[in-house]
């Protein structure tokens, strides 16, 4: 004992699990440190609902484990869960007021998953409404500050990135030691990019959706933000595994993530795809990827130049795919069943009241695009369209890993800009996810490294996309680039 | 394609979501700003390409025919904004 | 196969109607198309629901594989080509016994293809009906409008249930025809197995598509496959016994022709039948125009049948109504019409085939279609609820054969094992119902008859009609139980006809 609360919370998760191990301080105290250091960070709006005492109670449970000599991998661990994850008996809004005072009866697979090893939960982290963002700027509970601020930027508070802006914020502050996410076009890597942490969206399958509330079920993938890129192996390989419950969920065995981090990449065939030197992208970010390069070239990867000619085509596909089939799975946030109800003469006004007073500006325009591109005589020119594009997409990765096995990219066109200033345009928003939204498309595991910093002093992400369950490479490429980069930024403390 | 207000009072109506008339002419302008971008997509050569509809390429798991679930109404009905002796109680349907 | 069409007379030439079914059928399971709850009729509301057929945030469906296996036996049953992969889309509107807000269907893609279903009417002759598709889908739950004034009561029990929808090509021309189509379909699926065929609780229910054309449209049709000669179709939603869809029909056609010969246009619409009103009537207002935005649903997977599997479903299947019928005809020597009655319920053809063992196919027959069938259905019984036993059955025939009891002692007989007396020789046996072909006694009893009434004797010989008054009495004398034969024969020797 004798450590203090804020070297508790500026532990890794590893580095936590290890001084639980070695009973160098209880579940129970190291909870006490985070929950302290949510209550003092409120200023950041990162959590939009706080559980201590199931946190405490989560933590003397695994006290108890410890003592008894049971103790499981991540007894004691404390996380914050993104909103969008239902958890049993716990208010689950996914960022929006129409979900109201909705407390699900039960308890997400991926989330059950890393209860059942012992994480403690500190409560349910801010996000985008319904997933749908990428600046936190459409959440129902308001803003999420990003706690690092720029250098050049006078006093101006940032945005985290979106949609898992919350955990992003959470994580970077060291209010918890790791949270889940979820990544539909990039909502977890570029989050990640924006705070100078890590996160990875895994292979599509390989997290079970059930009781993630749906945005676009054939892109959404749960994964973590954690400080480092071990810290995301540990959460990952808990938060993995085949759920029977999802019928597109992958049957294959999960390995332990872990020890591929500091596996050497010598040998490693990375491609470098020309398509993701955009116009316009900044020097910066351009430089910090030829780094990159360098890095791994040092560390005996061998660098091949690929294309994949359909990158600039993933967005706009994107934002057919993505919207349509939010307009069908919001379908049920009708006012009927479960949250909020709106007055009106007649069914039909009900239903029009509820959601209009329950969806916020965003999700109602990407349900009102989702609706247009699938109604008659539209479906094959918008809908088709975009599913025909986005198999030309993947089959450019296939491609690509004819003469590589993983992709080297830039995380996001930019470091974290300042809230309210991409808001007037949707489009400059959606741009955000140029360099990530590929991966949701095709299916494919990626992971967002802080790298380096920008000229403000703002962090700045790589991404490593790897094939199909092939996790395991993608971590010891990200191991690489982190050891090399030797990112040690922090957030300095103003909250 | 441009839509025009009209169009997005049939679509919100089709989503079910109330829109003031006096927002349908900018919400129109945005969407058309969208759809205009999206019309990008007409430059890729999709000819003979099947459509994707999922990341996983596997066939839909079946699962045995046994009753695991249900039973519990009071689970069902514990988020409602009405229900009444087990029913989810809803405004008046006019058939 | 012959045209049957009704023709209607209108105030300005004659019509015909056309007609084509969609039959939801639900399976057979024991618990819903994509959840673990259970399917059942009389739970409690909202017993037999899951989170997944409620819609909370995050519920995903996994497909039944009971439930495509029936699909496959019924497609196979109807002889239709089974698609060895089919995939689920869709279909998204608001109601509030539909909590997705879509159902999830297979519309571009069924299970089940082309069929063909022959039909047997009741004169005898025949027509086939073809099969568009059959594919599963999802039950909605049920909306209750009369538990309170201003608002609706909605219960999910049978939410999620698995359906098959058969659709069938307009291949119907009479109100008579799509209720002897959905009667072959029906035991059709009964014989399957793969829905109990209960209309009365709506596990069988029809929607029907009706509309009209000009004498000779249809033909150019069923010609050259084009739409445009039928008139516009109107859709009577869930009618759900073979008299309301009869009934519907008959109103729907009347109805559209009129607004027709009133210079008027028909609207594609869904109407629902009223049977206490006998009309139908417009389910849904005109500013509803519905656009389905069908898609793929992104949470399943396409349904990959393995080629092996639905071989080994083939070579399991019972034998379906139109091959048993043929059988029973060529086996037993029934008649066309005898082997349809007998086939149109796989229990029934049962029964007679265990009474029929060893006797008079015929007369056995006629005991099952005319006494049995009658009374059961006097009382409301399935035949598989009959208080006689097949056996019985084959014996009462037995005693009749070997002349112990006539046909008309033999309905006594029958009536006694209807109020559960037991085996026919008992009964007989017990109420002394043993034929007497002795003719001694027979002929005492005509002797004394004819003595007593020589004018009658006399009168007879000019009029030989008469004869039956002398039949009747003897039959009196002797309780019925004389033979009849022998009665006749001895009657005409005395009175020298």
């Amino acid at each position: 004992m004798g450590l203090l609360m804020s070297e508790l919370t500026a532990l890794t998760l590893k580095a936590a699990l290890e001084g639980l191990k070695a009973k160098r301080f209880s579940a129970v105290e190291i909870t006490r440190a985070h929950i302290a250091a949510v209550e003092a960070a409120r200023p950041l709006n990162a959590f939009v609902l706080e559980t201590p005492d199931k946190a405490l109670d989560m933590a003397a449970a695994s006290d108890a484990r410890i003592a008894r000599g049971e103790a499981r991998p991540l007894d004691g661990a404390p996380l914050g869960i993104k909103d969008l994850f239902c958890t049993e008996g716990v208010r689950s809004t996914a960022g929006s007021k129409i979900l109201g005072n909705f407390i699900p009866p039960y308890e997400s697979t991926v989330t059950a998953n890393l209860f059942g090893d012992g994480a403690v939960m500190l409560g349910k982290l801010n996000m985008d409404e319904f997933a749908m963002g990428s600046s936190n700027e459409t959440s129902a509970f308001g803003n999420v500050i990003n706690p690092w601020k720029s250098a050049s930027g006078g006093n101006r508070a940032l945005t985290p990135g979106g949609s898992s802006g919350g955990s992003a914020a959470a994580v970077a502050a060291d209010l918890c030691l790791g949270a889940t996410a979820t990544d539909t076009g990039g909502s977890i890597r570029q989050p990640a990019a924006f705070t100078g942490t890590v996160g990875i969206k895994p292979t599509y399958g390989l997290c079970s959706r059930w009781g993630i509330v749906a945005f676009a079920s054939s892109l959404d993938q749960a994964g973590p933000i954690a400080k480092t890129v071990e810290d995301a192996a540990i959460l990952l390989t808990s938060m993995a595994g085949h759920d029977p419950k999802d019928s597109t969920s992958l049957d294959v065995e999960i390995s332990d993530f872990a020890p591929f981090v500091g596996k050497s990449v010598k040998g490693l065939r990375v491609g470098v795809p020309k398509e993701y030197r955009v116009d316009g992208m900044p020097a910066e970010i351009e430089k910090l990827w030829q780094d990159g390069i360098d890095w791994l070239k040092d560390a005996g990867a061998e660098i091949v130049e690929v294309s994949l000619p359909h990158t600039k085509y993933a967005l706009p596909a994107y934002y057919i795919v993505a919207p349509a089939e939010a307009s069908s799975n919001l379908a049920r946030y009708d006012g009927m069943r479960f949250g909020h109800r709106g007055e009106g003469r007649s069914l039909t006004e009900v239903y029009e009241n509820s959601r209009a007073e329950g969806f916020g500006d965003e999700v109602k325009r990407r349900i009102l695009i989702g609706t247009y591109v699938l109604s008659a005589g539209y479906y094959d020119a918008y809908y088709l369209k975009a599913q025909k594009v986005r198999r030309r997409i993947a089959d450019d990765f296939d491609q690509a890993w004819q003469t590589c096995d993983v992709l080297l990219t830039p995380t996001a066109p930019s470091a974290a800009f300042a809230l309210g200033e991409r808001n007037a345009d949707p489009i400059a928003m959606y741009l955000n996810d140029v360099f990530t939204v590929t991966t949701n498309l095709a299916g494919l595991p990626s992971i967002s490294v802080p790298a380096g910093l920008d000229a403000g002093g703002l962090p700045l992400g790589l991404q490593v996309i790897g094939k199909a369950l092939d996790e395991g490479t993608v971590f010891s490429v990200a191991g690489a680039l982190e050891k090399a980069a030797a990112f040690r930024g922090k957030a300095e403390k103003w909250w | 394609m441009a839509i025009d207000a009209a169009t997005v009072r049939k679509v919100a109506r089709l989503a079910r979501i109330a829109e003031p008339e006096a927002r349908l002419e900018s919400l129109a302008s945005e969407l058309n700003g969208i759809l205009a971008w999206i019309e990008q997509l007409n430059e890729v050569d999709t000819n003979g390409v099947e459509p994707m509809t999922s990341a996983v390429a596997m066939a839909a798991p079946l699962r045995e025919d046994v009753v695991t679930d249900g039973g519990d109404a009071a689970k069902v009905l514990a988020n409602a904004p009405k229900s009444v002796d087990g029913f989810f109680v809803v405004p008046k349907v006019v058939e | 196969m012959t045209d049957s069409a009704t023709i209607l007379k209108g105030r300005t030439g004659d019509w015909e109607i056309v007609l084509g079914l969609e039959v939801h059928a639900q399976v057979a399971s024991r618990s819903k198309l994509f959840s673990g709850a259970a399917v059942g009729f009389g739970a409690g509301p909202n017993e037999q629901v899951s989170l997944v057929d409620a819609a909370m945030p995050g519920m995903l469906p996994v497909l039944n594989r009971f439930c495509v296996e029936q699909a496959v036996r019924t497609g196979l049953g109807l002889k239709a080509k089974i698609n060895l992969k089919s995939t689920f889309d869709r279909k998204n509107y608001f109601y509030p016994d539909l909590p997705q807000g879509y159902q999830i269907s297979q519309f571009k893609s069924p299970i089940v293809g082309e069929g063909l279903v022959n039909v047997d009417r009741d004169d005898g002759t025949s027509f086939s009906v073809r099969i568009e598709r059959l594919h599963l889908e999802q039950d909605a739950g049920k909306s209750i409008h009369d538990l309170s004034p201003n608002e609706t009561y909605v219960d999910l029990n049978r939410s999620g249930t698995a359906l098959m929808e058969i659709v069938s090509m307009p291949d119907m021309r009479s109100p008579e025809d799509a209720a002897a189509y959905v009667k072959k379909l029906r035991a059709i699926l009964i014989t399957l197995g793969t829905c109990d065929g209960d209309m009365e609780k709506g596990n069988l229910r029809a929607d029907v598509n009706v509309s009209v054309c000009r004498v000779g449209q249809y033909a150019k049709f069923r010609a050259d496959g084009d739409f445009k000669h039928l008139g516009t179709r109107c859709e009577i939603k869930n009618v759900n016994s073979y008299r309301f869809i009869q009934q519907a029909i008959n109103y729907e056609a009347r109805r559209q022709i009129e607004i027709l010969e009133d210079g008027g246009k028909i609207d594609q619409e869904t109407r629902l039948y009223d049977p206490t009103k006998n009309e139908t009537r417009s389910m849904r207002s005109k500013e509803e125009a519905h656009d389905y935005r069908y898609f793929p649903d992104p949470d399943l997977l396409p349904l990959v049948l393995d080629a092996a599997w639905v071989k080994a479903i083939e070579a399991g299947l019972p034998e379906l109504p139109d091959a048993k019928k043929a059988r029973l005809m060529s086996a037993y020597g029934l008649s066309a019409y005898d082997a349809t009655v007998l086939t149109s319920d796989g229990d029934v053809a049962a029964y007679f085939e265990e009474a029929a063992k060893g006797r008079d196919a015929k007369l056995t027959a006629n005991w099952v279609l005319n006494d049995l069938l009658g009374r059961l259905g006097k009382d409301g019984l399935e035949i598989t609820a009959s208080p006689i036993p097949a056996a019985d059955i084959a014996a009462l025939v037995a005693l009749i054969e070997d002349g112990t009891i006539s046909g008309k002692i033999a309905r006594t007989v029958f009536e006694h094992m209807w109020a559960g007396e037991g085996a026919p020789s008992a009964i007989v046996e017990k109420h002394g119902l043993v034929q007497i072909t002795d003719t001694g006694a027979i002929e005492a009893a005509v002797d004394k008859l004819i003595a007593e009434n020589p004018d009658k004797a006399a009168a007879v010989k000019d009029k030989p009609q008469a004869i039956g008054w002398f039949v009747g009495q003897v039959m009196k004398e002797t309780g019925g139980k004389a033979n009849p034969a022998a009665v006749n024969e001895i009657l005409k020797a005395k009175l020298g006809l």
